[in-house]
């Protein structure tokens, strides 16, 4: 076990480290950020001091390593824009998205775990189609197109949704919906397979013997076994949301990462991108590095893989 | 992506009615654009919003009048040219600032010489660089040198020199590298209004300042409150401004003014700005595509793009032709040149006697506004010359151009909003890297104009310059952008083309 976690930490960390490459080669790609940082009319000598001061005149690989160097050390630089230390920025707002993230979680398990049960319970009934059909809705519709016709009907036709913003726990409603309705799919399916596996196995077929209450043995006896591979997958999606609330932060005016990195794309701000790139990978590793445990530990199988 | 959602949202609109707006009870204008502000300093936050939040909380010794095009009296009443590299200006008296200090002569040199101070590390160089000293005759009068005669210097002393406290940045904190940080320093400014709160990132308020000064240039402000937000999204703006959230924006995209202004809920105003449209040509054939060396090949283009027909159906209805290489409102503009008109018969015979009888392809460079250079290769397909579209970001396609590795590229200016031919026609014809002729005569008739003071003299040789340009097609002038305004039905706004919202004017109605 204690070589299968060691194997599987050295993969998430090549990984973050390509991540970062990749990322940090990308953004070169499009062209030179002293030209963004300078404005339209900067002149070339201005633009040859902006090089200069923050180190652009150097070769990228060279930019590459002294940023990698930094960060292991846990200096992830200075934002070009917001003239603050990027670590703080991003500490600053990080709660703020894991807000979204975790009711955006919630609200996508609350919805796809009962309609997952319902749909095991009546497999390939109407009843079971309809509670497909509700969950990939939620994959199939594009997010901001949902978010924007929440925000037509909820806010400025009845008015009873703020547009945007954080300031109350109901600025959160819209948002998290937008943002956990694309998730439930997977956790719907997950959870329709595991209950169905389970409500065919032999205790279940044993406790309804002895006559356990049919509540009691769906989501006491059933569905607490069923919903194990849902946890890691949740974990996995927890990770996807954090990254994957840019768009929805970006519609709603969420002052999180999501938007931060958004905002620091337009405008080249580098440093800051090259920090929530890595953050967020990591969060990303980490959280599947956590179910990749999970998972071996309940199945010995995995393991030897 | 952005149409697509600006379509979808369009198509929303349509099939629902829209609710009324809220009202001015909280004396609170509210508007909002796409950019943090993360630094409420004029000079450490290089960013239109700053700009417009610059001339509220600060001022400029002079304030350029839109329609008069003149320079107003702001913090100097008067001022006297010494030759072309010196200026003297009398200060305004009892102006004091937030914190309730007087003005006086020592701001002005206090400013100055921390601008000047390359140690300070002020990003924008090109808006003081100009400056060599100023100093003190006496407590109200003030002598500003140049370093060489600058055409532009009135505009950056309006709209970007605004004038701080003696000692303002002393009280910079210590950065984590041990330099001062000029952006902690709280904001002190004698403008209209001073700010209240304010979140890096989030939002900026401000509120009215009582003690303003009367008899400025900027009145006297109206408005109790003014705050910004930044709301990323162009439907969440106008969703914000529809159910009260917001009182004004700018930058909604056409469609969405279109259907606003139809509703009726929300005041919808399209204004032009200092921003042009042109086509630079590869004149010397650097991008291995010859065809545009050749003056008839130029020409035909010029006659082949319906440039009417982009700036009514696609950009405004406040946009125009233009046929010179400068925005018509700028000082020294002149369309007293060679004008070609819309006539694709024309062109096909000028390709045929340039001999391109079957025309030839090329690709064809922009950045901004996709559908506008489509119509520009609709138009060219139809006479035909087929051009290969290649869109990319702004900072790549510029390096490319000073490459010269485009043999055509679709482009846009902004001339910073100061409204001179200077900051436009001389930035791409005085020689350097985007000037795509490099014509020495072009460059000595702009020199003149430069350099001199005596606005007469100058309008000459601007005039001989903008004359070689649109004669030898150095360029196609397209049109000039436009820009939609949405505001509340309460709120009384002018625009105005420099895209500097005075919200210091406005008020409620």
């Amino acid at each position: 076990m204690l070589a299968y976690l060691f194997k599987r930490l050295i993969s998430a960390l090549l990984v973050a480290l390509t991540v970062s490459a990749i990322t940090f080669s990308m953004t070169f790609l499009t062209g030179d950020p002293a030209i963004t940082l300078g404005g339209e009319t900067a002149t070339q000598e201005d633009l040859a001091t902006i090089r200069e001061f923050y180190g652009y005149d150097k070769p990228i690989p060279v930019q590459f390593f002294n940023w990698l160097g930094n960060a292991v050390q846990g200096d992830l630089g200075h934002s070009h824009y917001l003239n603050q230390p990027v670590a703080t920025e991003i500490f600053t707002r990080l709660p703020t998205t894991m807000t979204l993230g975790f009711c955006a979680l919630l609200f996508a398990l609350v919805l796809a775990i009962p309609l997952g049960v319902v749909a095991a319970i009546r497999p390939n009934s109407l009843l079971d189609r309809i509670a497909l059909g509700v969950a990939v809705v939620g994959q199939a519709m594009p997010s901001f197109w949902f978010a924007l016709t929440m925000m037509l009907w909820f806010s400025i036709n009845w008015g009873i949704l703020p547009v945007s913003g954080t300031d109350t726990w109901a600025h959160f409603v819209m948002p998290s919906i937008a943002l956990g309705y694309y998730i439930t799919p997977g956790v719907m399916r997950l959870t329709r397979a595991g209950m169905l596996e389970v409500l065919q196995s032999d205790y279940i077929r044993t406790a309804r013997a002895k006559g356990v209450s049919r509540f009691s043995l769906l989501f006491k006896h059933a569905l607490r076994n069923a919903i194990i591979p849902v946890v890691s997958l949740a974990a996995v999606q927890f990770g996807f949301m954090l990254g994957g609330s840019i768009v929805i932060e970006t519609i709603f005016a969420i002052n999180g990462l999501g938007f931060l990195a958004w905002e620091s794309i337009q405008r080249a701000d580098l440093p800051m991108m090259q920090a929530i790139v890595l953050i967020l990978s990591l969060f990303y590793i980490m959280l599947t590095y956590f179910a990749d445990a999970m998972n071996a530990w309940l199945d010995p199988r995995i393991r030897v893989a | 992506m952005k149409s697509v959602k600006t379509s979808v949202l369009f198509a929303l609109f349509a099939m629902t009615a829209l609710p009324a707006i809220a009202d001015k009870s909280d004396d609170t204008l509210n508007w909002a654009t796409d950019k943090e502000v993360a630094v409420v300093d004029p000079y450490f936050s290089v960013t239109r919003e700053l700009i417009v939040m610059g001339q509220m909380g600060w001022d400029g010794l002079v304030l350029y009048n839109n329609e008069t095009r003149e320079f107003d009296p702001l913090l100097a009443t008067s001022w006297k040219w010494d030759g072309n590299t010196a200026v003297e200006f009398k200060l305004r008296e009892g102006v004091v600032f937030h914190d309730g200090s007087a003005f006086t002569a020592d701001d002005v040199i206090y400013t100055v010489d921390f601008l000047v101070n390359e140690a300070n590390g002020v990003p924008a160089k090109s808006i003081y660089n100009w400056m060599k000293k100023a100093t003190k005759i006496d407590d109200l009068t003030v002598r500003i040198e140049l370093n060489a005669p600058t055409a532009t210097a009135f505009n950056y002393l309006s709209n970007e020199i605004m004038i701080m406290p003696e000692g303002h940045y002393d009280k910079a904190s210590e950065g984590a590298d041990g330099k001062k940080d000029f952006t902690t320093v709280t904001p002190n400014g004698t403008g209209p209004y001073k700010v209240s709160e304010s979140k890096p990132g989030d939002f900026v308020k401000w509120e009215i300042n009582d003690a303003y000064f009367e008899g400025g240039a900027k009145g006297t402000p109206q408005i109790g409150n003014v705050n910004f937000r930044t709301i990323a999204e162009s439907n969440t703006q106008l969703a914000e401004l529809l159910t009260g959230g917001l009182d004004w924006a700018w930058d909604v995209p056409q469609e969405q003014a279109i259907r606003l202004d139809e509703s009726g809920k929300v005041t919808v105003t399209n204004e032009k700005t200092m921003r042009i449209s042109y086509i630079a040509f590869d004149i010397d054939g650097s991008s291995n595509t010859d065809a545009f060396t050749n003056k008839l090949v130029r020409q035909a283009m010029a006659h082949a793009i319906n440039r009417e027909a982009i700036a009514t159906e696609l950009v405004g209805p406040a946009s125009v032709v233009i046929h010179s290489a400068c925005h018509p409102d700028q000082f020294g503009c002149t369309e007293d040149v060679t004008q070609y008109e819309y006539d694709p018969q024309k062109a096909k015979a000028l390709l045929a006697e340039a001999g391109y009888p079957d025309g030839f392809e090329f690709d064809f460079y922009g950045y901004r506004q996709r559908e506008f250079s489509e119509a520009v290769i609709g138009d060219l397909a139809a006479v035909g010359i087929r051009a290969n579209l290649n869109w990319m970001q702004y900072r790549a396609l510029l390096a490319e151009v000073h490459a010269g590795k485009t043999p055509i590229n679709h482009m846009t200016w902004g001339s910073g909003s100061i409204p001179d031919v200077a900051a436009i026609t001389s930035h791409f014809f005085k020689g350097g890297p985007d000037d795509p002729a490099n014509d020495p005569l072009t460059a000595a008739a702009i020199e003149r104009g430069d350099t001199s003071v005596d606005p007469a003299e100058r309008e000459v040789a601007y005039a001989e310059a903008l004359g070689i340009i649109s004669e030898e097609l150095y360029w196609l002038p397209m049109f000039t952008y436009t820009k939609y305004y949405a505001f509340s039905n309460d709120l009384n706004f002018v625009p105005t083309p420099d895209e500097i919202p005075r919200f210091y004017s406005a008020s409620w109605k």
